[in-house]
C-alpha cells in the first residue's frame, strides 16, 4: 500500500500521493527523454450522486450534495441553491445573498488555510507534512492553524457546523445568526486578517520553478466584488456566457483511466482550460479589495498570474480578501432580514454555479411540477482541471528526466498539489508510475 | 478536551512508560469530511502528535511508518472489489479498528444504490459504464471485518473523536452516549420544534452527538447520526404523517446518510408502495 520501487528504476510505482483530498494515481511514460504519455488516474470510487438525486425532492440537494466533499460542502450547497432557485424562478434577497457569501468566506478560509499551511507549504520548505514542519517552524504552523480555525468558527456561526453545515436551505437559511454573535466575532477575523497579510509575505519568499501556463483560464465574474457565491462565466480568451449556457460551452467526456469525467471548453480546440485561484485572480484582479490588491503587488504578483507554483501566493491573497470581505459583511449587517424566501416548486430546468475554493462548480437540475428531480448534473472543479494537470506534468517532466525516481516523484506531487486537487469531488490516493521504456 | 489528551509537556512520562501508540487513518468511499475532523482539531493536533505517532495519514503527510498499527481510524464504506481486499489488509495490520462516520458505520449516502439497479446508475453518470468497477451495494466496515468501536455522524463530532482517542490512550471505554437527540435538545433548553411548531423531526429516533444542532437552528433533525439504541421508528413515522409528510417523503427522510442502518432501512420499507416483487431494499448483513 505504500511506496515501493520496482523494475530496477525503469518503472516507478508509488502508492499514495499524499496531502490531497481523494484517491488517484499518476502514470508517466518516458521514451528517450521525451514524455510519451501522462495519465492522471482517478480511482476514487464512484458514488453516483447524479443518479440517486433522481426521484429526490428539490429541497434535498443542499444536504445531499454537501456530502460530495467534506472540504467544500458550502460550494455544493450554494451551487445547488442557485440552480434550484433558477429552476423555480425565484430570486433571494440581497441579505440572503450576503449571508451565503459570509458562510462561503468561512469555507474559502478553512480550505485555503488547510492547503497553504498543511498541504502545500511543506513542499516548499522540504517536509513530509505540517506536523513534521511544526518541529522547526512552530510559529508558522500555529499561525496557519489559527487562521484555519477562524474559518471553521465562521462556518459554525453561520452554518451550525463547518463540515456539512445544517443551516442552508433552498431559499436561504433556517435561521439567521444573531447580529451580536457576528459582531462579537470581529476580533478573531481582525487577528486572522493580520495573520493573512503576514502569510502573503511569507509564501512570496518561497522558491518557485519557472513555468508559464498557456492554457485558457475560466472563472466567474460578478456584477461587483470578487466572485464567490455567484457570477457569470468569463474566460481569458475573451469569451463570456451566462451560467445557463455552461452546458453549451463545457462538454464532459469520459476517459478509460479515470473515474472522474474530463471536460472540454468549446470543443477543446483551444486546448485544456483551468479553473481555480489562478483563473479567478487573473480574471478578477480589478475586483480585489485595495488591501488584497496591494498585498498581491507587494508579493510580486502582477494583474495576471500564470505560474501554477505561485498559486500558493494567490491563495494567501484570497485569504486576505476572504477575511476582509467577512468583516465588511458583518459591519454592514443590520439583522433585520427574513432568513428565507418561499420557493414554490414548478416544472423546469435550472442552472447554478459558484466559485468553490478550487474553482467553478456547476449544477443543473430538471424538476417536475411537484418539485421531484428528474435529472441532475454536477461538474466539479477538479474534474475540469484534470486535463491541465496532465498537461503541466507533460511540460514539467521533460525538464526533469535527469532526476532520480524519488526526486521526480516529489516534484510531480508538488506540481499536482498546485491545483489543490479534491479527488473526493472528482478523485485521493495518487499512485505514481513512471515507465522509462 | 485538551485536558483529556496529554499535552507535549506531559509526554515525557508517556515516553518513559512506553513508545507512543501508532495511529493510522484509512479512507474508503467517502467525502473526506470525517478525517478532516482530525485536521480541524486546530488546538489539539500538535499535542496529539506528541501523544501518538501519526504513522499513516496520507491526507496530512507523505511520511509512512510501517505497520502494525495500534489504532486505525477507518473512514468510508466498501463499494469496490479493491476495497473488499484492502479492508482485510487494514484489519490484519491493526490492533484496534475504529470506524469514523456514517459511511464506515452504516454504508453512507452511497448506500442509496442498495435500493436501485447499479448498472442503471452507472449508465446515468458514465458514457462508458464498462470502464467503471463497482459493487452493487455499499456496505459498512463491520460487514467485512471485526470493528472495535463505531463512531457515528455525518460528519463525526470533533469532541467525540477526541474522546475516543483519549479513551484509546488511557485504555478505557469511550464515553459516547447512545441516547436520542431529544436529550441534547432538552439540555440546551430548546423549545421542541415538533411540539411547538409542528416541524417534522427525527430527533427522538436519532443518536445524540451533534449537540442538537438542527433544532437549535429551528429545523427538524434529519438523522445524520443514525438510529439511537432503542428507536421507535414506527411511532415517529406516524408523527411525521400527522405533521404533513406524504408516504414517499417518509421513505426519503429515512433514506439519507444512514439509509442502510437496520432501523431506518426497515422503517423506510414499511412506507414504500407495495410492488409485485415485494420490497426493493436489501437488508444489511
Amino acid at each position: 500500500m505504500n511506496h515501493k520501487l520496482t523494475d530496477g528504476g525503469n518503472v516507478l510505482h508509488v502508492g499514495t500521493l499524499a496531502r490531497v483530498e481523494g484517491e488517484g494515481a499518476m502514470h508517466i511514460e518516458l521514451r528517450d527523454g521525451k514524455v510519451t504519455d501522462v495519465q492522471l488516474r482517478i480511482f476514487e470510487p464512484p458514488r453516483f450522486y447524479e443518479a440517486f438525486l433522481r426521484g429526490r425532492s428539490f429541497t434535498e440537494p443542499p444536504d445531499i450534495t454537501a456530502r460530495i466533499c467534506g472540504i467544500c460542502p458550502v460550494a455544493y450547497q450554494v451551487s445547488a441553491c442557485n440552480a434550484i432557485e433558477d429552476a423555480c424562478g425565484v430570486s433571494v434577497s440581497d441579505e440572503i445573498r450576503l449571508m451565503r457569501r459570509l458562510l462561503y468566506c468561512g469555507e474559502w478560509i478553512e480550505s485555503h488555510a488547510l492547503h497553504v499551511f498543511l498541504l502545500h507549504a511543506p513542499d516548499f520548505l522540504g517536509y513530509d507534512g505540517a506536523i513534521e514542519m511544526a518541529v522547526d517552524h512552530p510559529t508558522v504552523v500555529e499561525r496557519g492553524l489559527r487562521m484555519k480555525r477562524a474559518g471553521n468558527q465562521l462556518m459554525t456561526l453561520v452554518g451550525g457546523r463547518s463540515i456539512h453545515p445544517i443551516n442552508v436551505r433552498i431559499g436561504g437559511f433556517y435561521r439567521m445568526p444573531e447580529t451580536a454573535a457576528l459582531r462579537a466575532f470581529r476580533p478573531v477575523l481582525e487577528q486572522a486578517l493580520e495573520d493573512a497579510l503576514r502569510t502573503v509575505e511569507l509564501v512570496a519568499g518561497f522558491d518557485f520553478p519557472e513555468m508559464e501556463q498557456p492554457y485558457e483560464y475560466v472563472a466567474l465574474r460578478a456584477a461587483d466584488g470578487y466572485p464567490i457565491e455567484s457570477g457569470a462565466v468569463v474566460t481569458s480568451s475573451g469569451a463570456a456566457f451566462e451560467v445557463r449556457d455552461f452546458p453549451r460551452h463545457i462538454e464532459e467526456f469520459q476517459v478509460e483511466h479515470s473515474n472522474a469525467l474530463h471536460a472540454n471548453l468549446d470543443g477543446g480546440t483551444r486546448g485544456p482550460y483551468v479553473v481555480g485561484p489562478l483563473a479567478r485572480y487573473t480574471l478578477n484582479h480589478d475586483r480585489l479589495s485595495p488591501l488584497a490588491r496591494d498585498a498581491a503587488q507587494a508579493a510580486g504578483l502582477g494583474a495576471v498570474c500564470r505560474n501554477p507554483f505561485r498559486s500558493i501566493i494567490v491563495r494567501a491573497v484570497e485569504l486576505v480578501e476572504a477575511y476582509h470581505e467577512a468583516l465588511r459583511i458583518i459591519d454592514g449587517w443590520t439583522g433585520s432580514a427574513a432568513p428565507s424566501v418561499e420557493v414554490p416548486p414548478r416544472a423546469g430546468e435550472g442552472f447554478g454555479a459558484s466559485e468553490a475554493p478550487r474553482g467553478v462548480l456547476f449544477h443543473r437540475y430538471v424538476l417536475d411540477e411537484t418539485g421531484i428531480i428528474r435529472d441532475a448534473q454536477i461538474v466539479p472543479p477538479t474534474s475540469q482541471n484534470q486535463s491541465s494537470i496532465e498537461a503541466d506534468l507533460r511540460t514539467l517532466v521533460e525538464g526533469w528526466t535527469e532526476l532520480d525516481d524519488h526526486a521526480l516523484q516529489h516534484r510531480c506531487e508538488h506540481a499536482i498539489r498546485n491545483y489543490d486537487p479534491c479527488i473526493s469531488c472528482a478523485t485521493h490516493f495518487l499512485d505514481l508510475t513512471v515507465d522509462r521504456g | 478536551m485538551s485536558a483529556t489528551v496529554p499535552d507535549p509537556g506531559g509526554h515525557v512520562t508517556v515516553a518513559v512508560a512506553a513508545r507512543r501508540p501508532k495511529l493510522a487513518v484509512w479512507k474508503f468511499a467517502s467525502c473526506d469530511g470525517c478525517q478532516l475532523t482530525l485536521l480541524n482539531c486546530e488546538d489539539e493536533l500538535i499535542p496529539l502528535a506528541g501523544s501518538v505517532e501519526i504513522a499513516y495519514f496520507p491526507e496530512a503527510t507523505r511520511a509512512v511508518v510501517e505497520g502494525p498499527y495500534d489504532v486505525s481510524l477507518v473512514e468510508g464504506s466498501i463499494t469496490t472489489p479493491d476495497e473488499l481486499e484492502r479492508i482485510q489488509q487494514v484489519r490484519a495490520a491493526s490492533r484496534r479498528v475504529i470506524t469514523i462516520g456514517a459511511c464506515a458505520t452504516s454504508g453512507g449516502i452511497q448506500a442509496l444504490r442498495n435500493f436501485a439497479d447499479v448498472a442503471e446508475f452507472r449508465s446515468i453518470v458514465y458514457a462508458h459504464p464498462e470502464y467503471i468497477s463497482t459493487l452493487s451495494r455499499s456496505t459498512p466496515i463491520s460487514a467485512h471485518v471485526r470493528v472495535d468501536f463505531e463512531l457515528r455522524g455525518c460528519p463525526i463530532n470533533k469532541s467525540q473523536l477526541l474522546e475516543v482517542l483519549a479513551a484509546e490512550l488511557q485504555g478505557r471505554a469511550p464515553r459516547i452516549p447512545s441516547h436520542s437527540v431529544c436529550v441534547e435538545c432538552k439540555r440546551r433548553g430548546n423549545v421542541c420544534v415538533t411540539v411547538a411548531h409542528g416541524t417534522p423531526c427525527l430527533g427522538p429516533v436519532t443518536q445524540a452527538g451533534c449537540g442538537a444542532l438542527c433544532p437549535t437552528f429551528d429545523r427538524g433533525c434529519y438523522g445524520c447520526f443514525g438510529p439511537q439504541d432503542t428507536p421507535n421508528t414506527a411511532s415517529i413515522a406516524s408523527r411525521l404523517r400527522v405533521h404533513g409528510m406524504s408516504e414517499p417523503e417518509v421513505v426519503r427522510v429515512f433514506r439519507t446518510f444512514n439509509a442502510a442502518s437496520e432501523a431506518f432501512l426497515r422503517e423506510s420499507e414499511r412506507h414504500e408502495p407495495p410492488t409485485a416483487d415485494g420490497p426493493t431494499g436489501e437488508a444489511t448483513p
